[in-house]
């Protein structure tokens, strides 16, 4: 009779022949559902994106329409070229000839290009590594974020402290758009709705993020002695488990804020005064 | 009487083919017990691995129509009845026979993780903890070692020469249990980036997603894991800071642990 003792460890050879056929999925469901609404709805958001960037123009509601609304994409607007009465005017560079927009959503285009939910997204999507669970990536080599440029998703926080100078400062927007110059001076327009709800949902988007938790207090090993840092991770920890809505409500309303704008700006519809 | 057909991979490293079992319809079974009325009735030498039926002990993984799940899980009244369902082997191991697959590179990569190596015990001779301290760990007690995840991975389950370079989600809830844990001295995270790959993983969550035990392995096990990574190894600013603050590093891991020559 054998024992415990008995038993020896069987040495593990990799690349044995593996079971199943060599086909890419056994999966019958729809799996590229996601992926492929991903790839939609991203292209279609960055579509607008760059246009509405590279537009430079309709981007600010001034005293003239007595609104005090600017696109998101576009604040702060600080180069010379920004249209007058634009915020930001306090650090002017004159020499750039481009795009405001350029410069404004630079940081925020890299807080999520580097953010942990949106990598799953485009990884899947675009990337197809992998397109779906149980697909396979059909890549021949495949190294992850070891190697540059995926590389540099790892300083994913040096974005996430920059996107919170431009909550703050979208934040002071959605204040100033509750001026109505020559229209009863302070109230509430759809204008001013719209840009409160972007506000609170970038807020909510850097709330929620990963580094956020890990910053808060995912790098304690003990939360009895940081109790403070303990509360903001008990915070925090449920929002995070909503990034994912967050970030697509967050990108959608960050679009439909400028498209707003937009449109008010280029006359196609006037801004209602709600109160 | 109702039927259903069970589409059952047959094999083993030699080669193999599916097999169609047609077999009555029972009410309230699940995948496991079909197999089972198949190995009693018309395939008695199909082999598949399976001990308590009750989703505890992690033995009967498979892929049930393409995606990883326990058979003793899976019943039957949850899968399309117009449409043969389809057995197969986990992908990501070296199948034995049927469905039955050698998943020993899990046990490789646990003999290379340092174990649990506390600080010295209190004046009354015992280690203490507050629960706030260790609820965080107990998520990832629920590990079964299914190695679904390990399974659905597809940086191991898609290119097997990274079973060499990296260790898998099961082993990165390991690795943040320890790693979180209140009384552990060791620093791993020189070893997590180097020798266990956390790189290598893009984050697409496939593993949270078959996970039986509804463990979120990757926003609370390998993000966690890789925030901390970059704080050791990427963040300068993080280490400036630690600099200046003159805080006190942990022993790191590198040497106690255990390089795998194998791997």
């Amino acid at each position: 009779m054998s024992t415990l003792e008995d038993v020896k460890p069987v040495p593990v050879s990799l690349g044995g022949v593996r079971g199943g056929p060599d086909v890419r999925t056994l999966r019958r469901d729809p799996w590229w559902h996601f992926p492929a609404a991903t790839v939609a709805f991203l292209t279609v958001i960055v579509t607008y994106l760059m246009w509405a960037i590279f537009q430079n123009a309709y981007y600010f509601v001034g005293a003239s329409q007595h609104r005090d609304l600017i696109s998101p994409f576009y604040s702060p607007c600080i180069v010379g070229s920004c249209v007058p009465g634009a915020h930001g005017t306090f650090l002017v560079i004159h020499w750039w000839m481009w795009s405001p927009a350029i410069l404004a959503a630079a940081v925020p285009a890299g807080f999520r290009l580097t953010c942990y939910y949106y990598r799953k997204a485009y990884y899947r999507g675009f990337w197809q590594a992998p397109p779906a669970c149980g697909v396979a990536d059909g890549h021949t080599l495949y190294t992850g974020e070891t190697r540059f440029p995926l590389v540099l998703q790892n300083f994913h926080r040096y974005f996430w402290f920059g996107a919170l100078i431009f909550n703050v400062i979208l934040t002071i927007d959605a204040i100033m758009a509750f001026r109505l110059p020559g229209d009863g001076g302070i109230g509430v327009s759809v204008g001013t709705l719209v840009l409160v709800v972007n506000a609170a949902l970038l807020w909510l988007y850097s709330g929620s993020c990963h580094f956020c938790r890990h910053f808060c207090g995912g790098s304690v090993d003990r939360f009895s002695k940081h109790p403070i840092r303990y509360r903001l991770w008990k915070i925090v920890s449920p929002l995070n488990q909503r990034h994912m809505e967050i970030a697509w409500a967050s990108l959608f309303w960050v679009a439909f804020a400028d498209l707003y704008v937009r449109l008010v700006a280029s006359g196609v519809i006037s801004d209602p005064k709600l109160f | 009487m109702a039927e259903v057909t069970m589409r059952v991979w047959r094999g083993d490293p030699g080669g193999g083919a599916f097999t169609d079992y047609t077999m009555p319809a029972v009410e309230g079974e699940v995948v496991l017990d079909v197999i089972h009325r198949i190995q009693a009735g018309p395939a008695p030498d199909l082999a598949c691995r399976w001990n308590c039926k009750a989703g505890r002990c992690g033995s009967c993984s498979a892929e049930i129509n393409g995606i990883p799940r326990l058979m003793c899980m899976t019943r039957m009244d949850s899968l399309p009845p117009e449409e043969p369902v389809l057995v197969a082997p986990m992908r990501t191991f070296p199948v034995i026979r049927d469905l039955v697959t050698d998943v020993s590179f899990n046990f490789e990569v646990a003999k290379r993780i340092p174990a649990f190596t506390p600080e010295p015990a209190g004046p009354d001779g015992t280690h203490r903890m507050m629960q706030v301290d260790i609820e965080r760990g107990q998520e990832f007690r629920k590990c079964i070692e299914c190695f679904m995840c390990q399974d659905v991975c597809h940086v191991i389950r898609d290119h097997e020469e990274n079973k060499r370079a990296f260790a898998g989600p099961r082993f990165f809830i390991r690795l943040m249990e320890l790693e979180a844990h209140p009384l552990d001295t060791l620093d791993r995270r020189q070893l997590i980036h180097r020798d266990m790959g956390i790189g290598y993983c893009n984050i697409t969550k496939c593993c949270t997603e078959v996970c039986p035990e509804l463990i979120h392995i990757t926003d609370n096990g390998i993000i966690p894991l890789k925030e901390r990574v970059v704080d050791s190894s990427y963040d300068p600013v993080a280490r400036l800071g630690r600099r200046i603050l003159r805080r006190r590093a942990p022993a790191p891991a590198d040497d106690v642990a255990v390089k795998s020559a194998g791997n």
